[in-house]
């Protein structure tokens, strides 16, 4: 299959809020449609000129059916821009970009929105099984009699709370929750808690600077229904030390495990837009591109060691494109966990995982000045639908800061997938 | 079946079931008024009608946007004796009593605006279902014209909703909506245009009893009771109203009281408002601003689909959010984030008064925009920087080379000349000035500020404008102040003076509420801010020098409400708070002199076109006593005394 190249002409996101105890003050289409009004009042074409829109979210809430349509009559496409929602659990952003890629090169579209977002801190907390069956039971009661039956049956222990959002980050099928995929690959590889601790202060440190020197100019700021205004991604930690992360306890297999609060990805709310074209559109509108996706690659494996998708999906990835690991410029491998990001470095370099599962000889050592170079979800967070598109963004941002060609964009999926981007930048073109 | 009725007003078709459908549409209005001759009519329908087996009849318009708006108040203004009000009167009373006592049912099928004799024919009916778009307005505005309504519905409406709801809405006159109506009991109910017919139709045949009033609201309409609802009306009303300058709302106390609503019993009540010369004074506001408001119907002209804001201080802000709340994209722009986040800070309350679909697309439409890309594609850019004579043309430079070729540039200026700012531009035929009033969400009066060598058309598109964004446009000659601060000024200025020779500051402020106006002087300069009132007065003082007391405090930063301190401590403070002090002698008449002569002075000028413009342009932009009918009509019909 010949790859048209699909062209990125800008992207904006929102800041990335970490999710605190009560809903934060914006809905995932809130979100999206903010980034996106502001990406799109600095293009040359109009909302309403758009082919379609699409929009990656995992957990959009029950007012958002379609957040994808929501999102688009809200920026103004009118009512005759096509528009849905795509759902790859962590990648859904990533998706969003893919599905918009695959209808240009099949000609259906020629430019369109992709948008990345979630908001986990408005996953809803839910009945149980029993409450739902009890309040139907007295919903169906017509008579006292009946009534007063249905009050005899039910037991104060119904009104317990199912919290939307461990449900939600629980594989369904395997029974265990994302942190504890990643104890697994931490046991697999002898990954240390001390290792994991430094890696995620890196992601703090390299965030930081990367703030102090302007590096995040994909950000719009947000203003939420009362006035206040968000500039920047609010979980980043400067008081973050090994010591300090050393002291917080296991979360996911209690007492004694490794993934803390401190070395995983945070549960935050936020949202990336993307405009991708044609090369046709790109004619029609006069427009310059910042970047263009020059190939993307999907992979599955066994969802209790889901962290490991990357590995998976970029060496199909590299080697369909004729590159060696150290060949691109710069690496973007979505920090779900310190552990599950070193998983993947550990596996690229492992003779024996690569025999295993690629019939290749191990790839290499991933070069970690080159990875994650701005930080990553650790420090600023992972709202999950949106890390999709976030990465290829900031990717693209970082290469042309650097002046540098090429990258690729790689991300774990929940219930064990992995999703992976090749990205260059418009450098060697005229 | 449809069936042979000429009149020019109604059309009526009698359907297979046997309901007859009455729909009024009254030619060359955009609105239904019930005027003599659509009431005669009316008389005439149903004479026809006598000759029918009717099972129902349903009243509906032909209108797109309203069932009826009332009575024709042109027609009020034709008076020339209590005589022929009291023929008006009677008309629409013995016709509505006419339709109540039909010996068959009917239901009044209302949308969008129903006011005065419209709800009068509405309640008169025996059903009233009410369709929910376009926007439903139902009320008894007749108090804000000096009158009552005089038609039954001060007799109809409380036993309806009961006396307590129905005197608030009859007193103040305001407007229910759909969900209000229906939960007060006014409509039966509520219906989608897609089902409306039919409903109405299902309904009128219906056999259900007619709506009426129960429980303890039943007893509040008989006496005893009755006398403490009315009392406590009489206390609300004087709260309100303390210098009784209105005599229509204690009126209607009385005549509900004491003749259950019907003014054929009580002529020498109603003759002493039909002669009063407040109703001639509020018949004559509402005339003045039907005047202004058909400055802002201009057809033919496309409507703005994008504004471009520049400046999101207070004004600015204001500005925008009020376009994006009327339905225009506004794009609006400021140095930075954090000012323009301001703006939202500031509309969140009038947003949040909105049902949560509404507020969402207003916030939609308010887009923040830093870098001005909207300027690009704007109908209009509205100029709301600091007043900085170099600022505003160094910005008027860059805009005009980003603007569309057939957008215009408006200034919301409200001290510097439109002349002299458009120095710099290569196309002045298209600047001009679209001065707001603050609070913007409140004041209805917006100065279109023109002058030699503006367009025509440009003008025409801001006062088209205006009325897009529901304001009430007034053309002004551009000259310092233009018209409302021009007047305002040598009025504060005058009661500093006052305060200067020693006269207390809540004296001065008694006297000028008790005159009519919302707020005192002194009251209004601290609200102002008393740099920009010095400022203002120092460039319109009319010779006199400038008060002392406002150079000290201003000194000492004391700026009014917006510093905690100006004449009065606003810590805690309420607005309003009238002084027990007895006003001096000819203290009212020294204070209001000077607005009445500046007000004449700049008619004079040219500044407006007329008088009557004045006078609309002062009472929608300062609150002057609309009871008064304006400063200048005040002094024509006063001068000397006041009541």
């Amino acid at each position: 299959m010949t790859f048209k190249p699909v062209y990125i002409i800008d992207g904006a996101r929102t800041p990335f809020l970490k999710a605190r105890n009560a809903p934060g003050p914006f809905s995932a289409s809130e979100l999206a449609v903010q980034t996106s009004r502001s990406l799109l009042l600095r293009q040359s074409f109009s909302a309403s000129d758009l082919d379609e829109v699409i929009v990656g979210c995992a957990s959009p809430s029950t007012d958002e059916t379609n957040i994808g349509r929501v999102v688009g009559l809200r920026i103004g496409t009118g009512y005759h821009v096509p528009a849905w929602t795509v759902m790859r659990n962590c990648a859904s952003g990533m998706q969003a970009l893919d599905s918009a890629l695959t209808n240009i090169q099949t000609g259906r579209s020629h430019l369109v929105l992709a948008v990345g977002t979630d908001a986990l801190s408005h996953a809803p907390i839910l009945f149980s099984d029993k409450m739902v069956n009890w309040l139907s039971q007295w919903n169906t009661a017509k008579k006292p009699i009946q009534k007063l039956h249905a009050i005899r049956t039910f037991r104060p222990a119904y009104l317990a709370p199912v919290i939307g959002l461990l449900k939600g980050l629980n594989d369904p099928v395997v029974g265990i929750s994302m942190g504890q995929t990643a104890e697994n690959l931490a046991w697999k590889f002898g990954i240390t808690r001390q290792e994991m601790d430094a890696y995620s202060v890196r992601s703090h440190q390299r965030t930081i600077e990367a703030q102090n020197c302007k590096q995040f100019d994909e950000i719009t700021p947000i203003i939420d229904a009362q006035g206040n205004l968000y500039t920047d991604d609010d979980g980043v930690r400067r008081d973050s030390t090994p010591d300090k992360l050393a002291k917080l306890k296991a979360v996911f297999d209690r007492p004694s495990g490794n993934i803390t609060a401190g070395n995983s990805s945070q549960v935050s709310d936020g949202a990336a837009a993307l405009i991708v074209a044609s090369a046709e559109a790109v004619q029609k509108w006069g427009l310059q591109p910042i970047g263009k996706i020059t190939d993307s690659q999907w992979a599955a494996l066994d969802p209790a060691q889901m962290g490991l998708g990357p590995v998976h999906a970029s060496i199909p990835l590299l080697q369909r494109n004729g590159l060696r690991l150290q060949d691109p410029d710069l690496w973007e491998i979505n920090e779900a966990f310190a552990a599950q990001v070193l998983g993947c470095i550990r596996a690229f370099a492992s003779e024996e995982y690569c025999q295993e599962h690629f019939n290749t000889p191990a790839w290499g050592t991933l070069d970690q000045e080159k990875l994650n170079v701005d930080g990553g979800a650790i420090a600023i967070g992972h709202p999950v639908g949106a890390s999709g598109a976030r990465i290829v963004l900031h990717l693209l941002h970082a290469l042309r800061a650097r002046n540098l060609s090429k990258g690729v964009a790689t991300i774990c999926i929940g219930g064990g997938q992995g999703g992976a981007m090749l990205i260059e930048t418009m450098k060697d073109e005229p | 079946m449809s069936t042979e009725l000429n009149v020019k007003n109604w059309s009526l078709l009698i359907d297979e079931r046997q309901i007859a459908w009455l729909s009024i549409n009254c030619p060359e209005r955009s609105m239904n008024a019930l005027s003599t001759q659509a009431m005669e009519e009316l008389k005439t329908a149903l004479d026809h009608l006598g000759q029918h087996t009717i099972r129902g009849l349903v009243f509906l318009s032909g209108k797109s946007n309203s069932f009826i708006a009332g009575a024709d108040i042109k027609e009020f203004s034709n008076f020339s004796s209590p005589y022929d009000g009291k023929q008006l009167i009677e008309r629409g009373w013995s016709l509505f009593n006419r339709i109540e006592k039909l010996p068959f049912p009917t239901l009044a099928l209302i949308h969008g605006t129903c006011l005065g004799g419209g709800l009068e024919l509405a309640l008169a009916s025996k059903y009233r279902l009410l369709i929910d778009t376009p926007t439903p307005a139902l009320g008894l505005p007749e108090v804000m014209l000096g009158i009552y309504p005089a038609w039954g519905g001060l007799m109809r409406l409380p036993a309806l909703i009961g006396p307590q709801a129905a005197l608030d809405m009859i007193l103040t006159g305001r407007t229910l909506d759909a969900r209000k109506a229906q939960s007060l009991g006014l409509v039966d109910w509520v219906v989608a245009p897609r089902v409306a017919r039919q409903s109405a139709a299902e309904w009128v045949l219906s056999g259900r009893p007619r709506r009426q009033a129960k429980g303890l609201a039943k007893w509040l309409n008989r006496q005893p009771l009755k006398r403490l609802v009315a009392r406590q009306a009489r206390k609300n009303v004087a709260r309100k109203d303390p210098d009784a300058h209105y005599p229509a709302p204690r009126a209607i106390i009385d005549l509900w009281e004491q003749h259950n609503g019907n003014g054929l019993a009580a002529p020498d009540i109603v003759n002493r408002l039909l002669s009063s010369p407040v109703t001639a004074n509020l018949i004559r506001v509402f005339q003045l601003q039907e005047r202004l408001k058909a400055f802002g119907k201009q057809s033919g002209l496309p409507p703005v689909l994008q504004v471009h804001v520049i400046g999101a201080g207070v004004m600015g802000g204001a500005i925008a959010a009020w376009c994006a709340l009327q339905g225009i994209k506004t794009t609006l722009q400021d140095t930075d984030y954090s000012r323009i986040a301001n703006a939202f800070k500031a509309a969140a309350p009038l947003f949040a008064r909105k049902d949560r679909l509404t507020a969402q697309a207003a916030r939609d439409r308010l887009i923040p925009d830093p870098d001005g890309h909207g300027i690009a594609t704007a109908d209009l850019v509205i100029e709301a920087i600091y007043e900085n004579i170099q600022a505003k043309q160094e910005l008027y430079q860059k805009l005009e080379a980003l603007m569309k070729p057939d957008a215009f540039l408006a200034s919301n200026t409200s001290s510097l000349s439109i002349q002299a700012l458009r120095s710099g531009l290569k196309r002045p035929e298209r600047f001009l000035g679209i001065h707001f009033f603050n609070p913007v969400a409140k004041m209805p009066l917006v100065e279109i500020v023109h002058a030699e060598g503006i367009s025509p058309q440009t003008i025409d598109r801001a006062c088209a404008f205006a009325g897009q964004i529901g304001k009430l446009p007034l053309p002004v000659q551009d000259t310092p102040g233009f018209l409302v601060n021009a007047v305002l000024a040598p009025y504060m200025l005058e009661a500093m003076h006052c305060v200067d020779e020693g006269i207390d500051p809540e004296v001065i402020d008694k006297a000028m509420l008790a005159f009519g106006m919302p707020m005192g002087p002194i009251e209004l300069a601290d609200t102002v801010g008393l740099d920009i009132a010095l400022a203002a007065g120092t460039q319109l003082s009319t010779g006199k020098p400038v008060p002392n007391c406002i150079t000290r405090l201003v000194a000492q930063n004391k700026l009014g409400i917006k510093t905690g301190e100006g004449f009065y401590n606003w810590k805690d403070r309420k607005h309003g708070i009238r002084s027990n002090k007895p006003v001096p002698d000819g203290l009212t008449q020294r204070l209001i002199t000077p607005l009445i002569e500046q007000a004449r002075r700049q008619t004079e000028k040219g500044i407006t076109e007329d008088d009557d413009l004045t006078d609309a342009g002062i009472i929608f932009g300062t609150g002057f006593a609309p009871f008064r009918g304006g400063p200048l009509h005040y002094r024509k019909t006063n001068f000397g005394k006041i009541p």
